[in-house]
């Protein structure tokens, strides 16, 4: 049944997707997305050529504002709700890991 | 004393005060709120604080508003300034935004009272209120169900009489589904109809917020009020729009009443029968009922869950454990990023944020996404067609009544056709809402759906306000 997708593909996906699932997550994830994919198939039979992809129902374009200056939110509480903060910025551990 | 219309008019003239309308409330909460869970946070301070405020406008000559006084619960996935706003996910939890949502500033501005926040399936991802990290909410009706969802909490504390009305956000049938299981009504407004300013994205093409109220009259007030065009939200309509209060009484004389013909099998035989007895109601009242062909309606749930996964999975990039809300402490930005998702999302979360992730990853998006994206246009123009033809369309708004916990088990396909008569709507943006309609199996609510074409929602509550007469006069029989 999970001719259509393979573990391998959904621990790659979890990887772009940035969730550190456990094996036993993998595992579940595929059989439940390769039963969802069985049941998205009903469209793989609609001639779908001559058909303009839709992505937004409401057809606005260009939405501009006048380009003025207002106040934006306050940065102190902003930063009040970040994990970690200094100096007026977020603190993130380093892009490249450390032994630590 | 429920009603919002019936409220702010006493409010406002001075012959009832907002304080005892609010203890009046928060007396019902304190006794059900237990067994019933609909909220996330009751506010109880705030809205005697608030309360205290508007009585003291009207004691100094001076007008609250069209809400005046009115006990509002709010879905908990609208930000509101200072209090926090969870999602119902443990990666939010304790975060307080730093502004408040379009909404919330015009409730506040036409003198609502927020009473509480309300619970919801994790990022209004579910059909039941069961995927809330903080326990489900349950059905007024009949404590062993389900109140529907997502927004079960918002549906759930109007139906017990926590609020007079109840916000709630519709990406595929949160708002109409579980307004059908609680016996309230429901309302998607039109893409674009009320702003998204401040409602936690799910998907931001589908999302639109809307009212839970318990009378078609209650719903249009709310809708006038929080209606309306927003430079803070770009997918905003900068239309203007006519007053629904004032077109509900209009009556459905020569009204054209679609019935979809080729609609998607698999509603249980009460709520067809409802909705049979609702097309003889409109009958009745002097509309005409015509056949219409929606045939991509029933691949609406397909390109739903191809869909909506997608856009949420983008949005919900956005929780890394570096702005707000959860961090789990790891030795790179990366590991952070995995270990804290993994730790913050609930399983529902993950299984739609990974479908979504497939569906948009090289190699994969034609053959899903970008196909999705075509049938979403095959059933937006379907419709446009079936509009011509027909003033509303009625159908059922969920296939069943209320179910019991667990009943779904762990297929989430079985969870997922809950929303299969809703979801077409958030797909092409029409605006739609249900209406009570009599009871089916075990005395349980049904609701009735009513469609209507793009910012055609006149129509749509003329019609509706007519099927709420005649499920009034039946009761009365």
């Amino acid at each position: 049944m999970s001719e259509r997708i393979s573990a391998a593909v959904v621990e790659k996906v979890a990887r772009l997707a940035r969730l550190a699932l456990t094996p036993e997550e993998i595992e579940r994830t595929t059989a439940q997305l390769a039963g969802m994919l069985e049941h998205f198939a009903d469209i793989d039979a609609l001639q779908l050529d001559e058909v303009e992809p839709m992505a937004q129902p409401y057809p606005l374009e260009n939405v501009f504002r006048a380009d003025l200056i207002s106040p934006g939110l306050d940065r102190d509480e902003v930063l009040a709700a970040a994990p970690a903060a200094e100096d007026g910025r977020f603190r993130v551990p380093p892009i490249i890991g450390l032994d630590i | 004393m429920a009603g919002a219309i019936e409220i702010a008019a006493r409010v406002r003239d001075g012959s009832v005060k907002s304080a005892e309308v609010i203890e009046q409330h928060l007396a019902r909460i304190d006794a059900r709120e237990p067994e019933i869970h609909a909220f996330n946070l009751v506010m109880a301070d705030e809205a005697r604080a608030r309360a205290g405020a508007i009585d003291a406008m009207v004691a100094a000559g001076r007008d609250p508003g069209p809400l005046a006084g009115v006990p509002i619960a709010l879905k908990d996935n609208m930000c509101t300034h200072g209090v926090p706003t969870t999602c119902s996910s443990k990666i939010l939890e304790g975060w307080k935004p730093p502004y408040d949502a379009t909404v919330v500033t015009r409730l506040a501005a036409a003198g609502a009272v927020i009473v509480g926040k309300t619970n919801l399936d994790e990022f209004a991802m579910g059909s039941s209120t069961e995927n809330s990290a903080f326990g489900p909410t349950r059905n007024p009706h009949d404590t062993s169900r389900v109140p529907g969802g997502s927004s079960g909490g918002s549906a759930a504390a109007v139906a017990a009489g926590f609020a007079s009305v109840g916000l709630g956000s519709d990406t595929g049938g949160s708002i109409r589904q579980p307004a059908a299981l609680c016996g309230v009504v429901g309302v998607k407004p039109t893409y674009g109809y009320v702003s998204r300013y401040g409602l936690v994205a799910f998907a931001s093409s589908l999302d639109q917020i809307g009212p839970l109220t318990t009378s078609v009259a209650d719903a249009a007030l709310l809708l006038d009020v929080i209606g309306g065009h927003d430079p803070m939200d770009s997918t905003s309509i900068p239309l203007a729009h006519p007053s629904l209060v004032d077109v509900i009484d209009q009556g459905v004389e020569g009204m054209r009443v679609g019935r979809i013909t080729d609609l998607p099998e698999g509603a249980d035989p009460d709520v067809l029968e409802r909705t049979e007895q609702a097309f003889d109601a409109l009958r009745a009242a002097g509309a005409t009922i015509v056949d219409v062909q929606v045939p991509a309606f029933t691949f609406g749930l397909t390109a739903y869950y191809l869909i909506a996964p997608a856009e949420a999975s983008s949005n919900l990039a956005r929780y890394d454990g570096v702005r707000y809300g959860l961090r789990v402490v790891a030795p790179d930005t990366n590991a952070m990023y995995g270990l804290t998702r993994a730790a913050g999302f609930g399983d529902e979360v993950k299984r739609r944020i990974m479908l979504g992730t497939y569906a948009l990853s090289a190699g994969y998006y034609d053959a899903y996404y970008g196909k999705a994206l075509k049938v979403r246009r095959l059933i937006h123009d379907e419709f446009e067609r079936a509009y011509q033809h027909a003033d509303v369309l009625l159908t059922p708004a969920s296939p069943s009544v209320a179910f019991p916990f667990g009943a779904k088990g762990d297929n989430p396909l079985a969870m997922y056709l809950c929303d299969v008569y809703t979801i077409p709507a958030n797909l092409s943006g029409h605006p739609g809402m249900s209406v009570p309609f009599g009871t089916g199996t075990d005395d349980l609510p049904v609701g009735v759906q009513v469609l209507a074409g793009t910012l055609c929602e006149p129509h749509m509550f003329t019609a509706a306000a007519a099927l709420e007469r005649a499920a009034a006069s039946e009761v009365r029989r």
